[in-house]
């Protein structure tokens, strides 16, 4: 049964498309880039004079972290939201945001590459770049507030129209998503409002303790925004992909909504061994990031819960039948399949990470590198890849072309990854530090730290075939041109006659101000007690 | 809301391990005094080289037999670069920087910490066995950041 498209489904999938391929260019450059740094971290080949690390470096982590990630979750979650939101509409703010984003990244892209914002993606002052470099990143943040506004205009008309029917749950994700991104991104956004008039020459000097709290406050509330995409895709599209059912309506809201409350007031555990902050807040943001684990263990149980729904009606019954039953040739489950075997490693490390004292023995060692390459390269990384290989059809109308590649891209990810990010993991244990061109020091460092960047580097080589094939497929699938009927989109839904998730799950915006006051009392203490002592400002300079 | 059985056990579980790292992770703060570094004195950092003791880099004897080591880092070097000291001595480091963040890393020790303009961080360390340490920035800090290191000889 062909199902058309109406008119404006067909404009909405022009915006997704636009956002979905920005990304795939991302993350395309940024692999070349990473794998370049690989190997000539490892000196396995002799890098040319032109080759400049620590720029490629601030280009790979910009690409991946900052904009692979944003566009796709922004695509991602205007696609969930129209899609389970269907109603006339226009696109104006839709193609706004992308815009905004598109000319900020350019504008950042340009003074990196020019070698004029050589401060990698966490840009710490007092390293001074280029007042266009940061205004491209405030340009960036800014076009995510009008994908924001296009997001909750839509909840909003919902809730007008329905009186007492819940959002639906695509939606209600994405808006839970982009809630938790807007009152994080106000931390990036007022540190924009420090460093421009700096980097212009207008006010003498910085405050970098104040600068370093506003970037962790907006910096961890990123790494969950690129979870809560993940989430986005694990409890509403993948159930699908094996004709399974959401585990629980409820407890989905209920996971969206502690991962709004518990992302931003963690973000002091990036700053455990700084100076300026005393102790007690340190403890603080160690329970509190403990705390946001518990959404992810609520969400490893539903999906495995899931699985087991969905084996136990096609009679299969115990670990093994219910692994065998599920669809292990479908690329598009593989990519999230792979991911979540990922993010078991990257959980733990991560609780290692945010464990307060623990952290001593690893804090900008290249451990740190190996745990965020597990989990955004990981759970994120693949599950963008692998509903790229669904979405995509949906978008363009046109079959995936060779799927077997893609099978073998996500294969060939999750082996890559495994390798480098473990590699990582233990060259860190052995001291090896993280940000570094090279980690010979004249030949004083312990021969193990290079003899992990060399496995390292085999398994970013591995990764960069990846994303080609990836880059084939995505690429191969609009020039192939062959057509698919199946434009379709259904979302996984609760059992028939499951209980409907109770009103207080329901209120979003209700949870977004408790969110706000859980932010500010996290970081009220800390701030006060920093600007409780002489105040100094670093005038900063160029050191590149 | 319904919530299944097994799940409320998977949740038990999880929440139970999560609090017995906290407490583990407590016992060594309060019990044992294993905490990050946290300096909180503040510094001009455009006059790092004329505000004692940072004007004069260095190790110093304490009185009741321990030490204190002052260190500046600058791109792209430590002052002083190199010190030493005795085996199972208690060696308090202080560290500051008067341009950019840089890092305080003695690679396979604990003492790992930011060095960041307008603050002094500190940490102690006993070496418990001899040999030379190597002491590594790693925060990046700019073009020559890779060959930022000290060495802290222990005897």
């Amino acid at each position: 049964m062909t199902q058309f498209l109406t008119m404006t489904q067909l404009r909405e999938n022009r915006v997704v498309i636009a956002h979905v391929y920005t990304a795939t260019a991302a993350i395309v450059v940024g692999a070349l880039f990473g794998a370049a740094q690989g190997l000539s971290r490892a000196s396995a080949v002799g890098a040319p004079g032109w080759f400049d690390y620590y720029r490629i470096l601030t280009m790979h982590g910009v690409l991946m972290a900052l904009v692979f990630t944003t566009f796709f979750i922004c695509g991602l979650s205007l696609f969930v939201t129209y899609r389970s939101i269907p109603r006339e509409r226009k696109m104006t703010l839709g193609w706004l945001g992308y815009w905004v984003m598109l000319i900020g990244v350019l504008m950042a892209a340009v003074e990196i590459l020019a070698g004029n914002a050589t401060v990698l993606y966490t840009f710490y002052a007092p390293l001074k770049a280029s007042p266009w470099f940061y205004i491209g990143a405030a340009l960036l943040i800014i076009g995510t507030w009008v994908v924001t506004a296009e997001i909750f205009e839509n909840v909003l008309w919902y809730r007008r129209n329905n009186p007492g029917v819940p959002v639906p749950l695509p939606a209600f994700t994405a808006a839970a998503t982009f809630l938790m991104w807007w009152i994080a991104t106000l931390g990036v956004v007022g540190e924009m409002y420090l460093l421009i008039p700096w980097a212009f020459g207008w006010t003498p000097g910085i405050n970098v303790m104040l600068t370093r709290m506003l970037f962790w406050y907006f910096g961890h509330p990123l790494v969950y925004f690129w979870i809560m995409g993940a989430y986005i895709c694990w409890y509403n599209i993948v159930p699908k992909f094996y004709k399974g059912n959401l585990f629980s309506d409820g407890l989905t809201r209920l996971t969206f909504i502690m991962l709004l409350l518990l992302s931003t007031p963690v973000g002091i555990h990036h700053e455990f061994m700084e100076p300026g902050i005393s102790s007690t807040w340190k403890m603080l943001h160690t329970v509190t990031t403990y705390g946001v684990a518990i959404p992810s263990f609520i969400t490893a149980f539903a999906i495995f819960a899931s699985f087991e729904m969905a084996a136990r009606r096609l009679g299969r019954r115990g670990f093994w039948q219910t692994v065998s039953s599920l669809p292990w040739n479908n690329p598009a489950f593989c990519g999230p399949a792979y991911g979540m075997l990922l993010f078991i490693l990257g959980g733990f490390g991560g609780l290692v990470n945010a464990s307060y004292s623990m952290d001593m023995l690893v804090h900008n060692t290249i451990w740190i590198v190996g745990h965020f390459h597990v989990t955004v390269g990981g759970p994120v990384a693949l599950t963008f890849l692998g509903i790229a290989y669904w979405m995509i059809p949906k978008l363009t109308g046109r079959a995936l072309w060779k799927p077997e590649w893609a099978l073998w891209q996500t294969r060939s990810w999750f082996i890559g990854m495994l390798v480098m990010s473990m590699s990582m993991h233990i060259a860190g244990l052995m001291g090896a530090p993280r940000r570094t061109a090279e980690v010979s020091y004249l030949g004083s460092a312990p021969n193990e730290w290079l003899a992990y960047n060399l496995l390292a580097a085999a398994g970013g080589l591995v990764l960069l075939t990846s994303i080609l094939i990836f880059a084939a497929v995505a690429i191969g699938t609009l020039v192939a041109n062959e057509k698919t009927e199946d434009m379709t989109v259904e979302f996984a839904q609760p059992l028939p006659g499951s209980e409907p998730a109770p009103a207080l799950l329901q209120s979003l915006f209700r949870w977004g101000a408790v969110a706000l006051v859980l932010a500010v009392l996290a970081y009220a203490g800390p701030l006060l007690e920093m600007l409780h002592h002489p105040v100094f400002l670093a005038p900063g300079m160029r050191t590149w | 809301m319904h919530i299944h059985k097994y799940e409320r056990w998977w949740l038990t579980f999880g929440i139970g391990m999560l609090l017995v790292f906290l407490a583990t992770i407590a016992f060594a703060a309060f019990a044992d005094n294993i905490n990050p570094p946290s300096g909180l004195q503040a510094i001009d950092p455009t006059k790092v080289s004329k505000t004692p003791p940072f004007d004069h880099p260095g190790l110093r004897r304490l009185p009741d037999g321990n030490y204190e080591a002052y260190f500046v880092a600058e791109v792209f070097s430590f002052q002083p670069s190199t010190i030493t000291v005795p085996v199972g001595r208690k060696v308090t480091f202080y560290v500051t920087s008067p341009d950019v963040v840089h890092g305080f890393y003695i690679a396979k020790t604990d003492v790992n910490m930011m060095a960041v303009p307008g603050w002094v961080n500190s940490e102690s360390h006993v070496f418990s066995s001899p040999g030379t340490y190597l002491l590594i920035c790693h925060e990046y800090c700019g073009i020559g950041h890779q060959n930022m290191f000290g060495k802290i000889v222990v005897k």
